[in-house]
């Protein structure tokens, strides 16, 4: 890890420790979406083991969104960005700074659902419990590494933070589809998550790959 | 001279759809299973083949932008009108051939949509390059093109990973009607129909294309002047 990279993530951690607004808006929207889907769809016996992977999987997109539209807009003050424009450091250790920190918040705040999650949906695991272990962090990181992108490239339209969600959420779909399909299986234990744990990882991969390669390109636009 | 060669064209095109419409309707004889209702594969595949053409000729022009946005920008502004040109057309063939589909499934699967793979991927690669055009139109100035070229290759990536996920997942699309296993293939009578819809729908994607690409290279023109314009004042 280079010293560029530690000092983007010490001072977005320092920041969020400061006032922990990302974290908090993020716990309690992601706790409301959970509670309105619990009256929208009445979840009970085996019904709520069938759409629980879905519904904390969508939780998770729609709260991680107020905290990506954060993500930048700290750094518009001041002129902070037309400073890290200027920095010799490259601009993708930013992006993978970032990142990295917002997945730390999104991990936090899924740590944190979890037990109320497990309340509410009265849910047992019937299938391999570790393995969400690895589709969760899997596909929180495919979330946020797309997030923390767009969230840069819509940063200078009208509108932006709308714009966010309109062209994260179409692109997002398949690593939806797969966490969906993937903490289903864990939850009600029937099928085998293993393809589309394999399909999160190929769709991570792909993705932060690009983005850091093009990070520069939208990072320096104009 | 060139609006001479545009008007021939555009007259030849027409011909080449009251034809196609002719043979679709007409001469093609009925489905042995299906009936009338298979008619509208007449509509239904050319409106694809020529949305998926476009596509791929928007997701070259957003890598040519990027290749050439610093050594030629006059190259660059050509693939940035080609991309947006591809994208906006492809845009309204994808609506046709969403819109038909289910028309059909209606009468031939007695529902409207299904969440297949094939129908899944199709609807997120429209949703993806309708948020294109959204980008393109709530960003503005120079770096707009940019941004605009990195989600259409984003987008771009994004096809087959879904297409896969969605192999995977379900799947209820008739199997490929050319090139597919056993009971694959169209009878020769209904072939000739098809190849010439495909041939007019096609004539007809170019014409647009061609006349949207040559209005943003006007507009990209006029914003230029202006810019140029306002230095000097």
């Amino acid at each position: 890890m280079t010293r560029a990279l530690w000092t983007h993530l010490v001072k977005d951690l320092r920041i969020e420790w400061r006032s922990l607004d990302a974290i908090i808006s993020m716990l309690f929207f992601s706790g409301l979406v959970v509670v309105l889907f619990s009256i929208a769809f009445d979840p009970r016996g085996a019904f709520s083991q069938q759409i629980a992977g879905g519904v904390l999987c969508v939780a998770t997109m729609f709260a991680s969104v107020s905290a990506l539209n954060q993500a930048w807009a700290r750094e518009i003050r001041h002129q902070v960005m037309d400073a890290q424009r200027m920095a010799p450091a490259p601009g993708a250790e930013l992006l993978l700074a970032k990142v990295i920190v917002n997945f730390l918040f999104v991990s936090i705040v899924q740590v944190a659902l979890a037990p109320f999650f497990f309340i509410f949906y009265n849910l047992h695991i019937a299938g391999q419990a570790w393995l969400l272990l690895l589709v969760l962090p899997l596909g929180t990181w495919a979330l946020v590494s797309n997030g923390v992108f767009f969230a840069a490239l819509a940063m200078s339209s009208r509108n932006r933070e709308l714009l966010l969600s309109l062209i994260l959420f179409p692109i997002f779909i398949p690593a939806l589809l797969a966490m969906v399909q993937a903490t289903g299986a864990i939850f009600t234990g029937e099928s085998d998550p293993m393809l589309w744990i394999k399909l999160l990882l190929g769709y991570d991969i792909i993705f932060t790959t690009v983005s850091l390669l093009l990070f520069d390109v939208v990072f320096h636009a104009e | 001279m060139k609006k001479l060669a545009i008007g021939l064209y555009a007259a030849v095109t027409a011909g080449l759809m009251v034809w196609g419409y002719y043979q679709a309707i007409y001469v093609a004889p009925n489905d042995a299973m299906q009936g009338e209702i298979f008619r509208i594969i007449y509509y239904h595949v050319p409106s694809f083949a020529t949305a998926f053409t476009f596509f791929s000729i928007s997701f070259l022009g957003s890598i040519g932008y990027l290749s050439f946005r610093r050594s030629r920008p006059e190259w660059a502004q050509m693939a940035d009108a080609w991309a947006l040109a591809g994208a906006e057309v492809g845009v309204v063939f994808c609506s046709v051939g969403l819109t038909t589909g289910p028309l059909w499934a209606r009468r031939a699967w007695g529902i409207w949509w299904t969440w297949d793979a094939r129908l899944t991927t199709t609807l997120v690669l429209w949703l993806i390059y309708v948020s294109y055009l959204l980008l393109r139109r709530f960003s503005a100035g120079p770096q707009m093109q940019t941004l605009a070229a990195v989600l259409g290759i984003f987008g771009a990536l994004d096809v087959p990973i879904v297409y896969m996920a969605n192999r995977w997942w379900r799947t209820q699309h008739p199997a490929p009607v050319f090139g597919g296993g056993e009971g694959s293939g169209m009878d020769p009578s209904m072939v000739g129909a098809l190849l010439w819809n495909m041939l007019a729908w096609f004539a007809w994607g170019a014409l647009i294309l061609v006349l949207r690409y040559n209005v943003e290279r006007k507009q990209q023109k006029i914003d230029e002047a202006e810019a140029t314009a306002a230095l000097n004042a």
